[in-house]
């Protein structure tokens, strides 16, 4: 293998990995708001409230979806980043 | 004006707008056709793919499931929105920057093999026909109520309208019916929802309202008084499930992984221009997504609580028109088991349960003293109340007593969402057939002419099943729909992961995974919903998993036999390899997508 296709690989492979990284920190985040509050804890999260929703329920019904339409623009966001870092928006 | 009349309008303006736009954005190349030419922005196909997908059962029966389920119809709330997370996250950009037609295309491409190709192929067929036989459903009850025509009229003027768009205008033509399709029906499912909630509550923002205190009792929250009065009647408090944990964590996330594994879905993130864009339409389908998805609780527990108070303990003689007219349709049912004249709705604990034996049988001509329909199954419990789930959405405008108009919207918004979503499926059928079965398997040497026809009779012949199947309902719009997600989670999923984060999965692997997977689902479908092989009871589920959860089953087992037939088979050759490692950059989509 040549030097240049090795260190293009290289760098193919740092610009994974970090994407790799930033899935390890938002996919948890999925699963706990969606399996964890919504289902797991719920009844525990049930006593408390905002309004007149049980934290629970509200999870289960809302601010899970909330989250998740958070989660993939932060996605977006940092993925758009990642690229213009390593070149590969043009 | 009257309703009726004001449906015509309404109904024909919206039809008149889509057929419009599909002449206009007819397709005039298998480019055009499979993937609208693969220049359509963020934001259309963000909408595009959010009326694609939701469905009949979506618009009409989500909000009702969830009505009678409370807090266990949270499962398709958090499913049916959770799957775009993981298809923005692990899908969407990759499949976008491999660049070909369809899902098969991409497991027959990275798995080096016919065979595997025929598999996934087979597998687009199922899922597609399962889920098209729920919307054709759909398209029959909407028009048979708001149209007062027989279903199968219904469902054969459906069919010609789809027909004629999808036919013409191929994935191009759906695209821009579908952005008008979204508008019709996020605005028809909006305004009721509004209305009821500034009834109910005096807060106009159904999310919010759903979680205020009710105008008629300024200290007592909405959510409290509907739990009261559930457990008043007999039935589980709302927001409490009855549901046993391991089969809500399974369901969730059978409909999640099955979102992300659907076809028709994946579809739409080929038509667009770029890697980054593709992730950005993602993220827009959910927010398009999700603003029908935190109104549809509010619809639901709304629904419920004026249903308990305009029916229960209430005289037959003086009920409001609506109840007389869903009657008349067979969607709803009274037996006046203790003769008293007045509606009892009451649940288990209360020696209640379901008011009738199976689906309602009513006598033909026969009505009760009250003038009730007479129906033949009543069942020995107390409860007297017999609600199809899929009336919550439809006869809410009616149970608020909402002006004609919004009646009329309300038609014209389900029937953009059955239609657009039998579009989509319409779609992936006919260019299973054409692109990866005619083109890629049978025919090498077609013409891209010759492509587009087999491409439009293919979509011709899907429509006539779809047609059969919306005469001869398979039952429950979403119990149906729910299954074909189980179908894509236990067959496609895994193999368009591994195939990406896993350089080293081979044919043998993917392909003993999606058989097993599939075979897997379908026999526990089968026997479990269809007694067929012996049958069984929810006593008899394995590991108490529902066949709506058993998706998520069927997935892990996926996974496992594909990694471990991996193992002992030889590793992919080193230019599929290299193919991995290509889709996982986002730089040179120009010329990966030059067919």
């Amino acid at each position: 293998m040549d030097k240049q296709t090795d260190n293009k690989q290289k760098h193919a492979s740092a610009y994974w990995r970090e994407n790799l990284k930033y899935l390890a920190i938002l996919l948890p985040i999925w699963f706990f708001v969606s399996y964890g509050a919504g289902i797991i804890f719920k009844d525990w999260l049930d006593q408390f409230q905002i309004g007149g929703f049980n934290v629970g329920f509200w999870f289960a019904q809302q601010g899970s979806i909330y989250v998740f339409i958070i989660l993939i623009f932060v996605y977006v966001r940092l993925m758009n980043k990642l690229d213009k870092k390593y070149g590969y928006d043009k | 004006m009257d309703s009726q009349l004001l449906t015509y309008i309404f109904v024909g303006v919206s039809f008149a707008l889509y057929i419009g736009i599909a002449i206009w954005s007819r397709a005039g190349s298998t480019k055009e056709f499979y993937v609208a030419g693969g220049g359509v922005s963020p934001l259309a196909n963000g909408m595009a793919t959010a009326a694609d997908w939701m469905s009949a059962a979506s618009f009409i029966s989500m909000a009702g499931i969830i009505s009678f389920m409370g807090y266990d119809g949270s499962v398709f709330l958090m499913g049916w929105t959770g799957g775009f997370v993981l298809l923005a996250l692990l899908l969407a950009p990759y499949l976008r920057k491999f660049g070909k037609f369809t899902v098969p295309d991409f497991i027959g491409d990275r798995y080096y093999s016919k065979t595997a190709r025929s598999v996934a192929v087979i597998c687009a067929l199922i899922v597609s026909f399962t889920y098209i036989a729920g919307q054709m459903r759909g398209v029959g009850v909407v028009f048979s109520r708001f149209l007062e025509v027989e279903i199968e009229t219904g469902v054969i003027i459906g069919m010609i309208i789809v027909l004629f768009y999808a036919v013409l205008g191929g994935m191009k033509g759906i695209t821009y019916t579908q952005v008008a399709q979204y508008c019709v029906l996020i605005f028809a499912f909006l305004v009721p929802a509004i209305f009821i909630s500034f009834q109910a509550t005096g807060n106009p923002i159904p999310m919010f309202g759903m979680g205020d205190t009710l105008t008629s009792q300024p200290d007592t929250f909405m959510l409290d008084k509907l739990d009261g009065l559930s457990e008043e009647l007999g039935f589980s408090a709302y927001t409490e499930g009855s549901k046993d944990l391991i089969d809500v964590i399974a369901i969730t996330l059978a409909l999640m992984v099955g979102t992300a594994g659907l076809p028709h879905v994946i579809v739409r993130f080929f038509t667009v221009k770029r890697v980054k864009d593709a992730r950005k339409s993602a993220g827009y389908a959910l927010l398009f997504i999700g603003i029908l998805y935190i109104t549809a609780p509010a619809v639901a527990s709304f629904g419920k609580l004026n249903l308990i108070e305009t029916v229960s303990e209430k005289k037959y003689s003086e009920m409001p028109k609506w109840f007389t007219t869903w009657e008349n349709l067979g969607l709803l049912a009274w037996i006046d088991k203790d003769s008293d004249g007045k509606i009892q709705y009451l649940g288990v604990a209360k020696d209640g349960g379901n008011a009738l034996t199976g689906i309602p049988i009513f006598s033909e001509n026969e009505r009760g003293k009250n003038g009730e329909r007479l129906v033949e199954n009543p069942s020995s419990n107390k409860n007297e109340l017999y609600v199809d789930r899929d009336i919550m959405v439809l006869a809410n405008p009616e149970i608020a007593d909402l002006p004609n108009w919004v009646i009329a919207l309300v038609a014209a918004g389900c029937l953009a969402a059955a239609l657009s979503t039998a579009a989509g499926l319409l779609l992936v059928i006919s260019s299973s057939v054409s692109h990866d079965l005619i083109k890629k398997m049978i025919k090498p040497d077609i013409s891209d002419k010759g492509e587009l026809v087999a491409a439009r009779l293919a979509a011709v012949a899907a429509v006539v099943v779809a047609g059969y199947f919306g005469i001869n309902p398979p039952g429950f719009v979403a119990a149906v729909v729910a299954l074909a997600f189980g179908l894509a989670a236990a067959s496609f999923f895994p193999a368009i992961i591994l195939g990406i984060f896993y350089k080293r999965m081979n044919k043998e692997g993917a392909i003993a995974g999606m058989v097993v997977g599939i075979c897997l689902m379908l026999f526990y479908m089968l026997k479990f919903k269809f007694d067929f092989f012996g049958g069984g009871t929810s006593e008899d589920w394995w590991f108490g998993i529902s066949p709506e959860g058993f998706g998520s089953v069927a997935m892990f087992v996926n996974f496992f036999v594909s990694i471990v037939i991996s193992k002992f088979t030889p590793e992919p050759p080193l230019e599929v390899q290299e193919m991995v490692e290509s889709v996982r950059i986002p730089a040179g989509v120009e010329e990966a997508s030059d067919h």
